[in-house]
């Protein structure tokens, strides 16, 4: 099948060899470990601060999850993707791909989707698995925020594999690729809230002007944030982002697209460039 | 010409300032063998780049089967196209069954030929071992059946007996035969000039980016018109005699040590030099012709 000149079969024959290049060396395997027993491990002790030990409610679980989710999917999608094409062309198996009957676009898709899968893979089981283990009991409600929260970390996720691969579609080294990735995670992960809290305290909160919620929206990990947030009265007001962050801004389908915007500009800009 | 399946036309390439193609100009037809030779770094890699449109060419146009290689088209050519690259590199986690398997898909080629080939490149016992443990000879076979998936119709070889012991380049050379009998146009390049100057209907001698000669081994050696030689050997004391009888030839220097002479001479008398030689009066015993090899025209060219 063939959509905009691109053969998608070509796309899932490259996607298919990724997802299963990461089964065989056991990485799915270990990184759905690492979500479950991180996610059982949060939920049973996340309140043993305040004195109580054993899981409480979905609300406050997802609210622990999300503080994980959002250092760590956005690494190990980082470190997952990095070297995708930067790899390819450093090894020098590059060029025998290309003289395939193949396009550029269709190794980059296939690149993206077969470690997609990988991620999502790892993301939706490891959850799950801790998701099932936790609340078997769970009224429906809990499950659909639930499973809000393992679709947002699965486009979180997606979203820096795009990044990560257009860093290495960019980078003319894997070293600089890998420092590229670590720099785009110190970038959206730590600075960027702090840039704007600063900015916040700085003008004395003269800075939360209408603007202030679209510049969250300029990250993904803050629209992730959001997303698994407001959706949970219980926590909503503990975070403040009432506060912050109007309404009308704060709908699913919104920040569910501009969480796909995240995941198809950067890889709309590595391919334009891995054409030149 | 309709022929043409290789159509290169003032090609070049650059990097910055260094021109790593300048200005080439060639054409292949079907069914030829064509060699590329050169040093590293005469631009052999970087045409070869060019003409599979890995690399875009700073200038001029090149057509493959009538397609330009930066057209919409050359998707269809590439089916029908077959390249070892230099170095060849695979996935180190895959068996070498599984590694031709995943060509095979790219290729759109029937996953069943892919077991006869690993057999027809002596592969067989290897093939469901993981690369990672091949030897180079055996990286370099795979790679030809690699190219050789879906029976192409054009083969691009760069330097493909890398690596090969002197078994496997001669399987190497049985399988090309029986390709090029078969009606297939074979591009190769090769820094072993002795190895390849029998299998090549013609080749192009790269130096700096240019062609500097372009045709057959032969035409290329009376281009050079270099001299050949006859080696000799004389009973001792005829050294006189030698000269005598060459003396109304035109002939070059004749080297004589002890039992063994040397006589060159320019092509066009080697048939007048031979009459002489044989009819010597102190027979000579032994007598070989000596010709230049290609690698003498090539370090004549480009040395």
């Amino acid at each position: 099948m063939t959509i905009l000149s691109i053969d998608l079969r070509q796309v899932g024959v490259i996607a298919a060899k990724e997802f299963r290049d990461r089964i065989r060396n056991r990485w799915v395997l270990a990184v759905t470990l690492v979500f479950t027993v991180f996610a059982v491990v949060i939920a049973y002790f996340g309140a043993a601060q305040q004195g109580a030990v054993g899981f409480r409610s979905i609300e406050v679980t997802i609210a622990s999850l999300v503080s994980l989710v959002i250092y760590l999917v956005p690494l190990i999608a980082l470190i997952l993707g990095f070297d995708a094409i930067v790899g390819e062309r450093e090894r020098g198996s590059l060029d025998l791909l290309l003289s395939m009957p193949i396009t550029r676009v269709e190794l980059l898709l296939g690149k993206f989707f077969g470690l997609s899968g990988a991620l999502a893979c790892s993301t939706v089981v490891g959850f799950g698995f801790a998701g099932l283990l936790l609340g078997s009991r769970l009224p429906l409600a809990a499950w659909y925020h639930y499973a809000g929260f393992i679709v947002s970390s699965v486009l979180l996720g997606m979203a820096f594999l795009s990044l990560a691969v257009t860093a290495s579609v960019f980078a003319t080294d894997r070293a600089r690729a890998s420092g590229g990735a670590i720099a785009l995670w110190f970038f959206f992960v730590l600075v960027y809230d702090l840039l704007l809290l600063g900015a916040l305290v700085a003008s004395g909160g003269a800075a939360a002007t209408d603007a202030f919620p679209y510049l969250l929206l300029l990250n993904p990990a803050d629209v992730f944030r959001i997303l698994n947030i407001f959706g949970l009265e219980e926590v909503r007001t503990l975070y403040g982002l009432t506060t912050v962050f109007p309404e009308r801004l704060a709908n699913a389908g919104l920040l569910g697209a501009v969480m796909v915007a995240w995941i198809a500009l950067p890889l709309g800009l590595a391919t334009w460039r891995f054409r030149q | 010409m309709e022929n043409d399946v290789i159509e290169v036309r003032a090609i070049a390439r650059r990097y910055g300032d260094v021109h790593a193609v300048d200005g080439v100009d060639l054409t292949v037809q079907a069914g030829q063998v064509f060699g590329l030779i050169g040093h590293n770094g005469a631009g052999k890699s970087t045409l070869f780049k060019m003409m599979l449109g890995l690399v875009a060419p700073s200038a001029g146009e090149i057509r493959i089967g009538g397609e330009p290689v930066t057209g919409p088209g050359f998707r269809a050519v590439r089916r029908g196209l077959g390249y070892l690259p230099e170095n060849v590199v695979f996935y180190d986690n895959l068996t070498g069954l599984e590694t031709l398997a995943f060509f095979a898909r790219l290729k759109g080629v029937d996953r069943a030929q892919c077991g006869p080939l690993l057999e027809r490149v002596g592969l067989s016992a290897a093939a469901d071992r993981r690369v990672k443990g091949y030897s180079k000879g055996m990286r370099q076979r795979l790679g030809f059946a690699q190219a050789l998936l879906g029976n192409p119709k054009l083969l691009f070889l760069d330097e493909p007996t890398t690596g090969l012991d002197p078994e496997g380049i001669r399987d190497f050379y049985r399988i090309l035969r029986e390709r090029k009998d078969q009606g297939v146009t074979i591009m190769l390049t090769s820094h072993i000039l002795s190895e390849i100057q029998e299998r090549v209907d013609r080749l192009a001698i790269m130096k700096t980016g240019r062609i500097q000669a372009l045709g057959t081994v032969q035409s290329l050696r009376e281009a050079m018109s270099l001299p050949m030689w006859f080696e000799l050997r004389l009973p001792e004391g005829s050294e006189s005699s030698l000269r005598g009888s060459l003396a109304a030839l035109d002939v070059g220097d004749i080297e004589v040590q002890g039992d063994r002479a040397r006589v060159h001479c320019p092509r066009e008398s080697k048939m007048a030099v031979l009459k002489v030689l044989s009819a010597l009066k102190h027979c000579a015993t032994d007598l070989q012709i000596r010709e230049p090899s290609l690698e003498d025209v090539f370090l004549g060219y480009s040395g």
